[in-house]
């Protein structure tokens, strides 16, 4: 039995979230939580990590592809032109960049979605896990042309530290999606 | 198992339809207008520098924040390795204690004689007034090119072309400057190279970045490879950009044509860094007319 004076508070919190006939999604945190997600993904050039090396995987891009494979069409198949710009203001890689290989992905995705539309587990890390180090690939080699000259080889720590993150970015955008979805407003 | 939701086929609606056509052309021009700006921004680096720097000038009191909880949590770590290692690292660290015994002696037998010729010389040793002593604030963490993002910028007094030190060594070079924050290109990146010299003998060599938080040495006149193991590596001040004699790297392994050499100075273990002045003043207008900076 709670007391009284917290009661009203836990029953604020039990109620929070829960079905009900006159409560609905927030319309507004349901469009736009996807969008900040990826965005606050791609903010990690300014996370406190220095590295003397590329080993953190592309974060944004990770949600990018785990909002698609979790909530096809969600996103518009174009949502890689002004997610990757954004992308490109903190990457460091020549400008431009993510803005063209974020729009191919999305159109990857979308072909995936059509070809296959019965996904499980070890498909959907399969295939991410391909457009993953192509993307690193053709990252590296598009910084390469714009003036570095970096082997290929030291793409392949950061390329597995991708794989291996990709299942914890799809449970966050997991989590992220079910309280996306949790029905707040009063109808 | 996920299933496509049912709705996503347009069926007969004519704007249903039009909708998705539209949405495949405007990905489509996603990736040609990326195309059109990797176009713009290899051939000129400088192109989107003002939008890079203003999207991180408005982050940067955030990333102000957290920089200084980074030193604290990377030697809590450094504390619980320590356990593991101890017994190798104190055998280590005597053996160390007793060459630096015989290296210190010759040390101050070389200041005399330096003190004693600087006398002679006339000279007067030029203290260095930093610019500015701030935080790096982050990385590039994800891509291949190494940029820093120097928690101070125009306002502080920070130039294109500034070096950027830890108190172990040389951190990089001011590359592109904002209101609050510049980006600095690190030593390690694959497109830094730094004029260099042995510190025993002065044998003069080149340190480029190779990107994955190492250098490469090589020789300026290429010939008998004198480098060891274990060789200082300082800035020879060649070019005007970098003060001669900064500590830059230690040799670790040998190449064919020189060595492979690790950074003194970590930048993320580093908490403050120094912006100092550039070297060579018939510098400091050629640098601020050319924002790029290469």
């Amino acid at each position: 039995m709670p007391s009284p004076l917290i009661a009203p508070i836990t029953d604020v919190l039990r109620d929070f979230g829960k079905p009900r006939l006159n409560r609905a999604p927030s319309p507004v945190l349901a469009v736009c939580l996807p969008w900040l997600l990826v965005m606050l993904g791609s903010l990690s050039p300014t996370w406190p990590i220095i590295a003397s090396a590329p080993l953190v995987p592309p974060f944004g891009f990770l949600l990018l592809i785990a909002w698609q494979q979790l909530r096809p069409g969600l996103f518009p198949v174009w949502a890689g032109l002004p997610l990757g710009l954004f992308d490109d203001l903190y990457s460091g890689q020549p400008f431009g960049s993510a803005v063209m290989l974020w729009s191919l992905a999305m159109l990857a995705l979308e072909f995936l979605e059509v070809r296959f539309p019965w996904r499980g587990v070890v498909l959907n890390w399969l295939s991410a896990s391909g457009i993953i180090t192509a993307y690193l690939v053709l990252a590296l080699m598009i910084a390469n042309a714009g003036g570095g000259s970096a082997s290929i080889i030291i793409l392949i720590p950061q390329i597995l530290f991708s794989i291996l993150a990709y299942p914890i970015a799809a449970r966050l955008v997991g989590a992220a999606d079910r309280f996306r979805l949790t029905p707040i407003i009063t109808v | 198992m996920v299933s496509a939701p049912g709705n996503r086929r347009p069926g007969h609606s004519r704007r249903a339809q039009y909708g998705t056509f539209f949405g495949y052309l405007i990905a489509l021009g996603g990736a040609g207008i990326g195309a059109g700006l990797l176009l713009v921004s290899t051939n000129d680096s400088a192109a989107f520098a003002g939008a890079r720097t203003s999207a991180v000038d408005s982050v940067g009191a955030a990333s102000q924040v957290t920089a200084a909880g980074r030193t604290e949590s990377q030697s809590l770590l450094a504390v619980i390795g320590g356990y593991f290692t101890r017994g190798s690292r104190v055998a280590e660290l005597e053996r160390e204690v007793s060459e630096s015994r015989v290296l210190l002696a010759e040390q101050a037998a070389l200041k005399a004689e330096n003190a004693r010729l600087r006398a002679t010389l006339g000279l007067t040793q030029g203290e260095v007034k930093p610019v500015v002593v701030a935080r790096l604030l982050g990385s590039t963490s994800s891509s291949t090119r190494r940029f820093a993002t120097l928690g101070a910028g125009a306002n502080q007094g920070v130039q294109p072309g500034m070096i950027v030190r830890s108190p172990l060594g040389v951190v990089g070079r001011v590359l592109e400057v904002g209101n609050s924050t510049s980006r600095v290109l690190l030593i390690t990146d694959n497109e830094s190279t730094i004029p260099v010299r042995r510190a025993s003998d002065g044998v003069q060599a080149y340190a480029t970045g190779r990107g994955d938080g190492t250098l490469q040495i090589k020789l300026a006149v290429s010939g008998l490879n004198p480098f060891k193991k274990g060789d200082a590596i300082v800035t020879s001040g060649s070019g005007g950009l970098f003060r001669p004699g900064e500590a830059v790297a230690v040799v670790v392994s040998l190449t064919l044509d020189g060595a492979i050499a690790h950074p003194l100075s970590d930048p993320g273990m580093s908490e403050f860094v120094v912006v100092e002045p550039i070297y060579d003043e018939a510098l400091v207008s050629a640098a601020a007319s050319q924002q790029d900076g290469n």
